[in-house]
């Protein structure tokens, strides 16, 4: 959208007038300070925005952007979100979700909001851990972390958010890191360009239930070795000093150091408009436990039809072929009969 | 009186005919024999002929259940008259029984003497097994008392298409329509509706469409060159109130007046909904009428259906659920917030029996109290209830004029009888319809430093909807309690209770938007039968019945659940004793005993079956005399 005839806005105008009120040191601050960035170059005015939510710390979100804004209820943004945007197809949509809220008790409505396409942007905010409630371990929570309703360690098999997309025949997949600010302001910009349903998983810390969940991927002495940033054509290279790689065995990635007669052009060069998803879906199982770096950015990016476009196309094609419809008419289809 | 339609033919009448005020007739035969549609058209053939009509298809909830077993019945039953009627009929008047099972399982509803037109090329020894029967009914005398025809229709069927090439398979699924051209003859209809029909129906498929027409008339000859019958019978056009009807189901009216009520109000329409019986033929009509601009969205489940229609309403159309009791269930959370959010939004409830899953295709009205009260907190939401097919369509419209005046969700009550049942319907002129009056606030100016208070609130207690796009006007909504006028997130305990009272006076104060109580009947006197939804007929006929016979007997027929209408508090004291029959454990009374203090007399029948209208009756007729109400 051109912004020549638009105001041009500041992030200090998305910022609505409620104190923020998480915790002193929580990753959503970051969040909410990138989106609030990425805003005036959008070039959308803040009354064409929507920002829905469902329930939980980051669900708090849209009390914070001054836009239009919904605080649903628990797991259903997307469900909330797919009925505005079927009806107003001109607003930009956003779902602000958790680990919990979209991925357990609204695990249904984010899948489906995705395999349909809407044009919706949906940032799942994950920090492994129920907050709002103080402390439960959430469908992210790795195997044995110890919280307040597993004493003894979580049992659970956790989800990967990524995946979980993928598998649900996402248009847009990207994942970022609430400290990588550039990095995020990034991934959301690209989410908010995308047509069609753009997921985004942020790992977010939680500072006071699950703190340092992320330390691997942040901290300044492991992250290079711990993350690999993905770019569309580029070979998948990262380390401290770029030194390592995937590479593909057979069906499987593994980890190799380059030289000693291992070159980029051995490596696995990623194509986020890959028409399979297979190649995302690798990525996304690239997990810090088994020995990889985990992969931020753009996992796959592709077009397909969109439903909220397809629901109001009918509409007009149903006009074109049938004219627009007469009550009237409808009334008196069938067999009638006139008492006089 | 005239009608549209051609009158009965001339030709092949009956040797006699005698003229009857109204008639009552069942087909019932397996789920796969075409009963539904049997029915369905002769209804529509008699409504054309001017008779008032009124029907009750009565179905299996399994698809294909096995062949021939009594649970695989399927009836239509239709009654029409010469006569104003409210009821499919208490007695059938005619059965026809395509195979045993639906002969053994309806005959009983049969009155003495009733004519019973039976198939019996299908009370072989194995069909008998199927039904469950030890011995022959045709044979072991447990019919006599009623008139009793025998007629090979399989057979006739087979022999009227066997030029067509079709296999017996196909040849045999003609049938009903054989039984179709029989009543048709019996009654003097004309068979050029269903004839066209046919050929709109079937009419790609040539070789079906005229092995049907065969079928349909070898039926109706059948009748004139056999001396089988005797008598043949007329119904007299109704005297209907001057108009153009159609014929129409209540869950078309429903959908029907849905439409109407967003062209009444400049909205579009959209219906986020789940699949669910009794409620799916609502999603099914709206979903044809794209060219409406009606957006039907058939969500993942009951609790993003009701999610959807929430995020449409807050962006400004006509947003409406359609579902049924177990749906409900799910969508509560969702309707919860609804109600804080003040978004105007219809939430429609086919009833069936319950609890859990229930009855699915069978009728009852045991859902009111889960709409009423059935959230979690201080919740209240208005209800309405249908009283007939017809009535959907007005229900409709106005159900979404308080949504959209008082700026709150709004419940629609209707049953499984009232959602299948079809009457004539008297076409409204577009002219006609209430207009539905909706407003939205105006962009704000750049430089206007005054607040959008999304929470004020105007003489109807209803708040400003603004919409998203609209400059100036951003705000944010939520399930948290809001505060007063700003509508930012508030703990604040008095606010709290200002806001639950404001929304509960929201809710009461729509007692003086709408009408009074009427009642049909002496104003005040010995009985008050006082109703709501689809038992209306039923009450109507028993109590019209009773004051012929010179009982001191009314009837009221509540349309608004909640709240109450704002004269019953007065009503009530004008009759010594109140019935209120309902297919529920008493539900209505106990919310008349809690507002008014009030005892009541309760007629209560949970058999997934209307009520007859002579339950109603002998209720009255036994209460009226006593003493003291029991």
């Amino acid at each position: 959208m051109s912004s020549a005839e638009l105001p041009v806005l500041t992030a200090a105008q998305f910022a609505s007038d409620q104190d923020v009120r998480w915790c002193p040191g929580c990753g959503d601050y970051s969040i909410l300070a990138q989106m609030r960035r990425i805003m005036p170059r959008l070039g959308i005015p803040l009354e064409k925005i929507v920002f829905v939510s469902g329930i939980g710390c980051s669900s708090r979100f849209p009390y914070y952007m001054n836009t239009y804004g919904i605080h649903g209820i628990h797991g259903r943004a997307p469900a909330i979100a797919t009925g505005l945007k079927a009806v107003r197809p001109d607003l930009q949509v956003w779902v602000i979700t958790g680990d919990g809220d979209g991925l357990s008790i609204g695990g249904s409505h984010l899948m489906h909001c995705i395999r349909r396409n809407m044009d919706i942007n949906i940032v799942l905010f994950n920090n492994r851990i129920y907050g709002l409630t103080k402390g439960q371990y959430s469908p992210t929570s790795p195997l044995g972390q110890v919280t307040k309703s597993t004493p003894m360690g979580a049992i659970d098999n956790p989800l990967h958010p990524i995946s979980i997309a993928i598998g649900c025949e996402a248009s847009f997949v990207a994942r970022s890191i609430d400290v990588n600010i550039k990095h995020l302001a990034m991934v959301l910009q690209r989410a908010a360009e995308h047509q069609g349903a753009s997921f985004v998983e942020v790992y977010q810390n939680c500072i006071v239930f699950n703190d340092r969940a992320f330390q691997y991927a942040t901290d300044r002495d492991t992250k290079l070795d711990n993350v690999l940033e993905l770019e569309h054509g580029k070979p998948l290279v990262f380390g401290k000093n770029r030194e390592k790689g995937i590479r593909l065995n057979g069906l499987d990635p593994e980890v190799v150091t380059l030289g000693n007669g291992i070159s980029e052009a051995d490596l696995l060069v990623h194509d986020e408009r890959a028409p399979e998803p297979s190649l995302a879906y690798l990525l996304s199982r690239l997990r810090h436990e088994d020995g990889f770096p985990e992969a931020i950015g753009v996992f796959r990016a592709v077009d397909a039809a969109r439903y909220d476009h397809e629901l109001n196309r009918q509409i007009q094609l149903a006009q074109a072929k049938r004219g627009i419809g007469d009550l009237e008419k409808l009334f008196h289809t069938g067999d009638t009969w006139t008492v006089t | 009186m005239t009608t549209s339609a051609g009158s009965a033919p001339r030709v092949g009448l009956p040797r006699l005919i005698r003229d009857i005020e109204s008639a009552t007739v069942r087909f019932a035969g397996d789920s796969g024999d075409g009963m539904q549609l049997t029915g369905s058209q002769f209804t529509n053939t008699s409504a054309l002929a001017g008779n008032d009509v009124a029907t009750f298809p009565d179905f299996p909830a399994e698809i294909r259940a096995p062949k021939g077993t009594r649970a695989g019945v399927s009836g239509f039953q239709v009654q029409f008259s010469a006569e104003e009627i409210y009821t499919p009929g208490d007695k059938l008047d005619v059965l026809v029984a395509m195979n045993p099972a639906a002969l053994v399982t309806n005959v009983s509803d049969v009155v003495p003497g009733g004519l019973l037109l039976v198939n019996e090329d299908s009370f072989t020894d194995k069909d008998l097994k199927l039904a469950g029967c030890s011995t022959n009914p045709l044979e072991d005398g447990s019919l006599d008392g009623y008139r009793v025809v025998r007629i090979p229709m399989t057979m006739l069927t087979r022999k009227s298409v066997d030029d067509l090439g079709l296999s017996v398979k196909l040849a045999d699924r003609c049938k009903n329509f054989f039984a179709m051209g029989l009543v048709y003859w019996l009654f003097g209809r004309d068979l050029t509706a269903t004839l066209e029909f046919n050929q709109a129906k079937f009419g790609d498929k040539a070789e079906i469409a005229r092995a049907n027409e065969r079928a349909l008339r070898a039926g109706w000859n059948f009748g004139e060159t056999t001396e089988i019958f005797e008598l043949g019978y007329r119904v007299a056009p109704a005297q209907l109130a001057p108009g153009t009807y159609n014929n129409i189901m209540g869950n078309q009216a429903l959908a029907w007046g849905l439409m109407a009520a967003a062209r009444q109000s400049g909205k579009d329409l959209f219906l986020g909904s789940y699949p669910i019986t009794p409620a799916s033929d609502i999603l099914h009509e709206l979903s044809r009428h794209k060219n409406f601009a009606v957006r039907t969205f058939q969500a993942e489940d009951e609790i993003a259906a009701m999610c959807a229609v929430i995020g449409a309403a807050f962006g400004g159309a006509m947003a409406v659920t359609a579902t049924s009791g177990p749906g409900i269930a799910l969508k509560t959370e969702g309707m919860g917030l609804a109600v804080i959010f003040e978004l105007p939004m219809l939430i429609i409830s086919v009833q069936r029996g319950g609890p859990s899953t229930g009855l699915p295709t069978k009728t009852e009205q045991a859902d009111l109290l889960q709409l009423m009260f059935g959230r979690n907190g201080e919740c209240p939401m208005p209800v309405l209830a249908c009283r007939c097919p017809a009535d959907c369509f007005d229900v409709a419209l106005e159900a979404w004029r308080i949504a959209t005046r008082f700026m709150t969700p709004v419940v629609i009550l209707s049953d499984g009888y009232v959602a299948n049942g079809a009457e004539p319907w008297r076409i409204p002129r577009l002219a006609d319809l209430p207009k539905i009056s909706v407003h939205h606030p105006e962009p704000k100016d750049k430089d206007d430093e005054t607040p959008f208070y999304p929470y004020s609130r105007d003489d109807f207690l209803a708040r400003p909807w603004a919409l998203p796009g609209t400059p100036g006007l951003m705000h944010r909504i939520g399930g948290l309690e809001k505060e007063d006028r700003t509508g930012n997130v508030s703990y604040d305990p008095e606010n709290h209770e200002r806001m639950v009272t404001l929304r509960a006076e929201k809710v009461e104060r729509i007692a003086d938007d709408v009408p009074l109580q009427q009642v049909h009947g002496p104003q005040q006197g010995e009985v008050l039968v006082l109703s709501w939804g689809g038992t209306f007929g039923a009450c109507a006929t028993a109590v019209d019945h009773c004051l012929r016979q010179g009982l001191h007997v009314a009837h009221a027929h509540l349309r608004y659940l909640n709240p109450l209408p704002a004269n019953l508090g007065d009503l009530l004291p004008q009759y010594r004793k109140i019935l209120i029959p309902e297919l529920n454990r008493g539900q209505l009374r106990m919310l008349i005993r809690a507002k008014y203090l009030r005892e009541t007399i309760g007629l209560n029948k949970i058999q997934g079956k209307p009520f007859a209208v002579q339950e109603i009756v002998d209720k009255i007729q036994a209460i009226h005399d006593c003493q003291e109400p029991k």
